[in-house]
């Protein structure tokens, strides 16, 4: 039943499971467990991270194909959410219509960016979505009229899903049980249940072809499968999952704007969790996204802690700043393409008896 | 030792997952032109390539002038005096044939006497001496890249099917400028499919089929006798009746 | 064998086909006068044309590295902003210093100032180069993925190592004296500034072209670009070739971001990436590895960008992603197309 759920793509290390059991009951259970705005935040920021890390590895792992136009389809998701209910009133038909419309723009933009680029190679179609996606970016804060700008968009989402909803009055565990709550577990259903699809994706015979073509596009093409194709479908797919993830964000974070989903900030955090987590398997999706932003809520104090101790050493406090982590993270991220290019799963697997 | 230039012992090469060399032993004795001969695929190309370290050998060792040259890059081995005409001709089409010449003089600038002898060799190359080497006939870049390996003096000179797809007066002119360039104390190193050219100019000979070489031996032995050719005629050459 | 029997294949080409050849050439021109037609005004038509020119030759000098180096050795670096943001920061930090000479009236300390700054971005940006080739390029050779994935982390370190030394602010710095105030030509008023970034822009092609059509490393690189095996083959190392070349194209890079710097006024470690954006584009309109079509893709861009900031300032950036959609449509592969023996 557990593996038929997971596509038959068992985490196959022991070390591995007893992990994503940690994550995914911390996540579960996060309200109860880490009690606090802060840990909800984190919690709800790092289950919709999993599904967008995930969507990526569609590309950048099974597929073999670098593109820097992820964040772009993520926002266009989440402004999809945040237009419709600015619009057209906090309910939940907008909310709908608006992540339906998110992922549809997104699925036509992947297919008109894919089936230009993709004929050519792997550098090419980089370059093409990172110049399309900065283009993106900048339109999308020109658009004030629209798009609120730099400022972005605040708006109201459905009532039952805003901490002024309270479902049962008393305290349950110590937790107010109300509309804030509710809100994370749709997050956090809504993307157990974009994880699980995207593994029975990359585990159906689509997902076995996508990695035929990736580890040898010529001879696929020999063999006869369309290898344009199936990298624009893998492209449309992903994107229309990024979409989705940006509307959980839009309905989480009941604000939009550029910076939280269009910045190329965004997109080398992408970068860095799925490679780090480990390509070509989505788990290291969920340990790369869950490991990123917990450093990045928490190791940035541990490094301000740090700073302070070494502040004597000019050079050396500088360099351990709380603002230099990125510093790290980037050595970090040259070191694992070099030598784990599999990442923490592939360490993990391969350390297996 | 000193009579064989090229020496080639148990050479296996890998491209990919695909096993192309699997043991090669290939002598090529001072002075004269060696034919390899053998069908499509049985490792011909692979072998001079394997030779001008353009793939690395993965056992086996290689000998030049009894110098081990296995696993130097290509300039070195180039450097050494082995030059090389690949089956694809590799002129730079986006220079002239100036140009081209300029480059493969790599040591010193042109020397103008030998030039001249080129060109009496290869007409083309004077008359064309400022063309773009991308405007030129097949056989004109034929001639264009022999005449690039022996710019400067070599050793040894490694030719793949100079008259592949040539109309039959340039595979005389062809057959003559390197029957003319034996005389001058270079080695070659010849593969080809045509056995009525390789006959007229092979010394010796080596035929090689998956990845081996299963005869070598003096050329004329192997014109005059027609029950060995038979068989390893109807190996190397039955694919181009 | 007779004379007669091998004719030179050089035909008549006729001349529909001589005029779209010539075409990419008058691109140029066309936009020009597109512009005109568009602008109306005569006197902002110039004044905007200038500054295209100027913005496409600063695009240029900084793109032109990053071509050649994936032409000769099939390497894009991600990375190649970094050297931008290194070279406008070494030089600002350079003229800061010589404070006393860009403030001075002299036309020659002006320079002499401004000269120096260059040379040092130059230098560092080019032993940059070096150490970027050895040690984040070399070890992922042939392994495009890798490649983007590397080169893009070594972006990440590389501006985050600025904000360790230069600080986490943007810097401002006034041009000298002599690169400041405009030029009246009649009705139009053209900085002075941008008519030197062209004069230097030019310069460079010039002198980039008769590199590569005269001396025997220009061959090399035209000949390394078309089948780099061959060029091994006839003696050549062609990494060292590489490494030459990476290098003079990281301090190209650096030169860029000075030149870009001085005319912003104001550098921040994330300018290398936000012109990156610009330089790929022009890349890829000219086609992976042609110097030419760098050229020109650079002098459209820098056109365009300037007509539609006044025409539509919303869409400037988009109309240049539309200029590179629309020429893809035309030629795929880019404006000139490098020919490649394999």
């Amino acid at each position: 039943m557990l593996t038929r759920l997971l596509s038959g793509d068992t985490p196959r290390s022991g070390l591995l499971t007893v992990l994503l059991l940690i994550v995914l009951i911390s996540l579960a259970f996060a309200p109860f467990l880490f009690p606090g705005t802060k840990s909800l935040e984190t919690a709800a920021r790092i289950c919709i991270f999993i599904v967008l890390v995930a969507s990526y590895d569609l590309l950048l792992g099974y597929s073999g194909i670098v593109s820097f136009a992820h964040t772009m389809f993520f926002g266009i998701g989440a402004y999809g959410t945040a237009l419709a209910l600015n619009t057209s009133g906090p309910n939940y038909g907008s909310l709908i219509w608006g992540t339906l419309a998110g992922a549809l723009v997104a699925a036509l933009f992947a297919l008109a960016i894919g089936l230009f680029s993709l004929r050519v190679k792997a550098i090419f179609f980089a370059m093409v979505t990172l110049a399309v996606a900065s283009a993106f970016a900048v339109f999308v804060s020109q658009m004030s009229w629209l798009t609120g700008g730099e400022d972005g968009l605040n708006y109201k989402i459905p009532r039952e899903l805003t901490p002024a909803f309270k479902l049962v009055n008393e305290k349950v565990l110590g937790v107010r049980i109300n509309g804030k709550l509710v809100a994370y577990y749709l997050v956090f259903f809504a993307s157990a249940v974009l994880f699980l699809v995207m593994l029975r994706v990359v585990n159906s015979p689509f997902g076995r072809t996508l990695k035929a073509v990736r580890d040898n596009a010529f001879r696929a093409e020999a063999i006869g499968y369309r290898v344009v194709w199936y990298r624009t479908t893998a492209t449309v797919l992903s994107a229309v999952m990024a979409a989705l993830a940006g509307s959980l964000l839009a309905i989480w974070l009941r604000y939009t704007g550029p910076a939280t989903t269009l910045s190329m900030e965004i997109m080398i955090d992408i970068l860095l969790m799925v490679v780090i987590g480990g390509m070509g398997t989505l788990y290291g999706a969920v340990l790369g996204a869950t490991l990123f932003i917990l450093a990045q809520t928490y190791l940035q104090n541990l490094m301000g802690v740090a700073a302070e101790a070494t502040s004597a050493v000019p050079l050396v406090s500088t360099l351990v700043a709380p603002e230099r982590w990125l510093l790290w993270l980037g050595v970090l991220f040259i070191l694992s393409v070099y030598f784990f290019p599999s990442g923490i799963v592939g360490r993990l697997r391969a350390g297996r008896a | 030792m000193a009579d064989n230039l090229l020496t080639v012992s148990g050479v296996h090469t890998l491209i990919g997952p695909y096993h192309i060399l699997q043991g090669v032993d290939l002598v090529v004795p001072e002075g004269g032109v060696t034919v390899l001969l053998g069908r499509n695929g049985a490792g011909k190309t692979t072998t001079l390539r394997t030779i001008m370290g353009l793939w690395n050998a993965s056992q086996g060792e290689i000998r030049f002038d009894d110098h081990l040259i296995t696993g130097l890059d290509t300039p070195d081995i180039s450097r050494r005096g082995i030059a090389y005409v690949p089956e694809d001709m590799g002129v730079f089409t986006d220079l002239t044939v100036a140009e081209n010449m300029t480059l493969a003089a790599a040591n010193a600038p042109i020397d103008q006497k030998r030039l001249g002898w080129i060109k009496a060799l290869f007409p083309p190359i004077g008359t064309f001496w400022n063309a773009s080497a991308g405007t030129l006939s097949g056989g004109q870049k034929q001639m264009l890249s022999v005449a690039r390996a022996i710019i400067e003096p070599r050793r040894l000179i490694l030719i793949d099917e100079p008259t592949k797809g040539l109309a039959p007066a340039i595979i005389k002119a062809m057959t003559d400028a390197l029957r003319e360039l034996k005389e001058t104390d270079t080695t070659i190193l010849l593969v080809e499919q045509n056995f009525a050219m390789a006959s007229t100019i092979g010394d010796t000979v080596a035929v090689m089929d998956d990845g081996r070489i299963i005869h070598s031996g003096v050329m004329r032995e192997l014109t005059e006798d027609d029950a060995m050719q038979e068989k390893l005629m109807g190996l190397s050459l039955e694919a181009h009746q | 064998m007779s004379e007669t029997a091998i004719k030179p294949r050089i035909e008549k080409v006729p001349l529909r086909e001589q005029f779209f050849q010539k075409l990419p050439v008058l691109l140029v021109p066309m936009l020009a006068l597109l512009g005109l037609m568009a602008i109306g005004n005569p006197a902002s038509w110039l004044t905007l044309t200038v500054a295209g020119l100027a913005m496409g030759m600063m695009i240029f000098i900084m793109a032109s590295g990053l071509t050649v180096v994936f032409g000769l050795m099939d390497v894009i670096n991600f990375g190649h902003g970094a050297f931008v943001a290194v070279g406008a920061f070494v030089g600002f930090t350079v003229l800061a210093w010589l404070a006393g000479w860009t403030a001075s009236p002299s036309v020659m300390l002006n320079l002499a100032a401004v000269l120096i700054a260059i040379l040092a971005a130059m230098v560092v940006t080019g032993l940059l180069g070096y150490a970027f080739e050895r040690v984040i390029v070399m070890p992922v050779y042939g392994e495009h993925l890798k490649q983007i994935l590397v080169t893009m982390g070594g972006l990440i370190v590389a501006q985050q190592m600025i904000y360790v030394v230069w600080g986490p602010d943007e810097l401002h710095l006034s041009r000298p004296e002599a690169f400041q105030g405009s030029i009246v030509l009649g009705e139009a008023a053209i900085e002075k500034y941008r008519l030197v970034a062209v004069a230097i822009g030019l310069a460079l092609f010039l002198a980039m072209r008769h590199i590569l059509k005269n001396t025997k490393v220009g061959l090399l690189v035209r000949a390394g670009v078309e089948n780099g095996e061959m060029v091994e083959a006839l003696g050549y190392r062609i990494r060292r070739l590489f490494l030459i070349v990476f290098m003079t194209g990281s301090a190209l890079a650096g030169l860029g971001g000075v030149m870009w710097g001085l005319y912003q006024e104001t550098i921040t470690a994330h300018m290398g990436s936000e012109i990156m954006v610009l330089v790929f584009i022009v890349v890829i309109i000219g086609g992976l590895g042609s110097v030419e079509g760098c050229f020109i893709g650079a002098l459209l861009v820098g056109l365009l960008a300037n007509y539609t900031a006044f025409l539509a300032p919303k869409v400037a950036l988009i109309s240049t992603i539309a200029l590179m959609v629309a020429i893809l449509m035309w030629r795929p592969q880019g404006i000139y197309p490098v020919v490649k023996a394999k």
